[in-house]
């Protein structure tokens, strides 16, 4: 009976996302293209791993999830504190905090892509009013700059869903521990470092892992910034492999790299995984 | 408790200003630029002040890009097909974790997180050639298949929390009176459930809406069934960027998911974080 009820949504998936992830293994084999496909072996791999330019693709893809995890982490604790606190107006504030999370994402890009405009965009001016720029700068067009707007981009993007989650987590803190902790005369920031964050810790570790992963699979945000430009600058792996398999069109060279993706988020899911089942462990026996 | 003293309160507002500026400056300044005729804002460096505001942008955005229309309603369209479909392979499966007692339930449960943890792009290569095989490239359906694919797994998640807080006493009842399972679930579990239906219709429905930009930009290179996601790129094929219409059609092309999760952000919230509250 309940495989009966399951069996519709579990065959689709399987058509659309388990049988998808295996032919992308097969594929990976192959010198596939829309022209037909050869078996080639390891030739794919070997080319992509004694290639340069890919180990600094999967160095950069590391650095810029790095950066942009731990801004969205620590933003989005002290958001969270801030709307937090018992003061009017917060709850206005706890939905003005979430746009960034719900909008498309190339609709929310569009305003970022004005933003960074670097003859007409606020950012710009306000750099060229102030003297810190003496011209105008586009920010997409260099490097460094471009490397720093997409992570600021996805930091807007991640930030109000880790806000929102951490928020829950602080809510559910019973507050028996506050008042037992305030008659005892713990101040605010003892509250804090010995009741909040220790209890709100798992969702903490979490939040982290699922950020990462989310980030790591970041695509439309530097797609639409700056297609992985300029010159490779922003190409994370996950923009490089579009840009082989639907970019070119060789699907060969672009499912080894989504192998290598799938490889990676697949140790990333099994550590959630791992982290939850324990956490569910050691809530249930106390 | 204590209260905040007033040193406290300044410095709690002031940070909370410089976090809201962060998250809603680009809304702000799309909703600024769209206000302002063009030449205000092609000026270098950036002006803060103009004094002809006016909604002109939002009547002109539709002649400059004429399928404007047609891309907002393609978006209403896949995301309602995604979000109805989603829905029909959602409903049985959830019951079926709410209810029963099987082998491998745990195992499957968490298999469809995994699944929310691959993003689209590592199976793009084979859905593309499935449905270059099928003929389905360039059409609706290209962007439907993929997006519901991607929605079941939350939606069975949230849906069976629903399921969860239906008292199983009723259904018991009713299976004594001999009521068959499918009569349970028409009778009992769907009309005490449609609050909770609703809420994982409308998740989806935002989920299907956010996601068609991926799938739309590969599956499909016609206009006729271009979302607005994508649709909206077009403003900048022009020789000059009108950024003020562009901007305006972009809030337009947000308005109704926004509106949306704003009416039913308590719901919505409370069913994604279920379980980072009570773990």
């Amino acid at each position: 009976m309940a495989y009966a009820l399951i069996a519709p949504a579990a065959i689709y998936i399987i058509l659309i996302v388990a049988w998808p992830l295996l032919e992308t293994i097969r594929l990976s084999f192959t010198n596939s293209s829309l022209a037909g496909e050869d078996y080639v072996g390891l030739e794919n791999y070997q080319k992509m791993f004694s290639s340069k330019k890919f180990n600094g693709i999967v160095t950069r893809t590391f650095v810029w999830m790095f950066f942009s995890v731990s801004l969205k982490l620590i933003i989005g604790l002290i958001g969270a504190v801030l709307l937090n606190a018992n003061l009017k107006g917060r709850s206005i504030f706890r939905v003005l905090v979430m746009p960034p999370w719900v909008v498309p994402i190339a609709i929310g890009m569009l305003g970022w892509l004005w933003l960074y405009n670097g003859y007409f965009g606020i950012i710009a001016g306000v750099g060229m009013r102030t003297g810190i720029l003496d011209g105008p700068f586009g920010f997409l067009a260099y490097k460094q700059s471009a490397f720093i707007s997409t992570i600021v981009a996805d930091v807007w993007v991640g930030t109000p869903m880790v806000t929102v989650f951490f928020l829950a987590a602080m809510q559910g803190v019973p507050r028996d521990l506050y008042e037992a902790a305030y008659c005892d005369g713990a101040s605010r920031w003892d509250r804090f470092f010995k009741i909040t964050l220790p209890q709100i810790t798992p969702v903490i570790i979490t939040m982290s892992l699922l950020s990462a992963i989310w980030t790591f699979n970041s695509f439309e945000i530097i797609w639409i910034l700056t297609e992985g430009g300029p010159r490779g600058s922003t190409t994370t792996l996950i923009i490089d492999t579009y840009k082989q398999a639907l970019g070119n069109y060789k699907f060969g060279r672009g499912a080894a790299r989504a192998v290598v993706v799938m490889i990676l988020l697949m140790l990333f899911a099994g550590f959630y995984l791992a982290l939850l089942a324990r956490i569910n462990k050691k809530i249930s026996h106390g | 408790m204590d209260k905040y003293n007033l040193f406290e309160k300044i410095l709690i507002y002031s940070g909370i200003l410089v976090f809201m500026t962060f998250i809603l400056l680009p809304f702000v300044e799309m909703f600024y630029a769209s206000l302002r005729p063009l030449d205000h804002l092609f000026r270098s460096p950036y002006q803060f002040y103009s004094d002809d505001l006016s909604f002109w942008a939002y009547q002109e955005m539709w002649n400059t890009v004429p399928m404007l229309g047609r891309y907002i309603f393609n978006s209403f369209f896949l995301a309602s097909c995604v979000a109805i479909l989603t829905l029909i392979f959602v409903i049985p499966a959830a019951y079926a974790y709410a209810r029963f007692k099987f082998p491998a339930k745990n195992t499957s449960l968490y298999l469809l997180l995994a699944i929310n943890m691959f993003s689209g792009a590592v199976i793009l290569i084979p859905l593309y050639k499935l449905l270059r095989t099928l003929g389905l490239l360039n059409s609706y359906q290209s962007m439907i298949i993929p997006g519901v694919a991607f929605l079941i797994p939350t939606s069975i998640w949230l849906l069976k929390s629903y399921f969860e807080k239906i008292p199983i006493d009723l259904e018991e009842a009713a299976f004594v009176d001999g009521a068959s399972r499918v009569q349970i679930l028409r009778h009992i579990i769907a009309p005490l459930s449609t609050p909770g239906l609703v809420v994982v219709g409308i998740y989806a429905f935002i989920g299907a809406y956010a996601q068609q930009f991926l799938f739309a930009i590969t599956f499909n290179q016609k206009k006729e069934y271009m979302p607005i996601p994508t649709g909206l790129y077009e403003f900048i094929g022009y020789q000059s960027v009108k950024w003020n219409e562009m901007m305006a059609a972009a809030l337009v092309g947000m308005l109704p998911v926004l509106l949306l999760f704003i009416f039913l952000q308590k719901y919505i919230v409370e069913g994604l974080t279920a379980g980072a509250v009570k773990n």
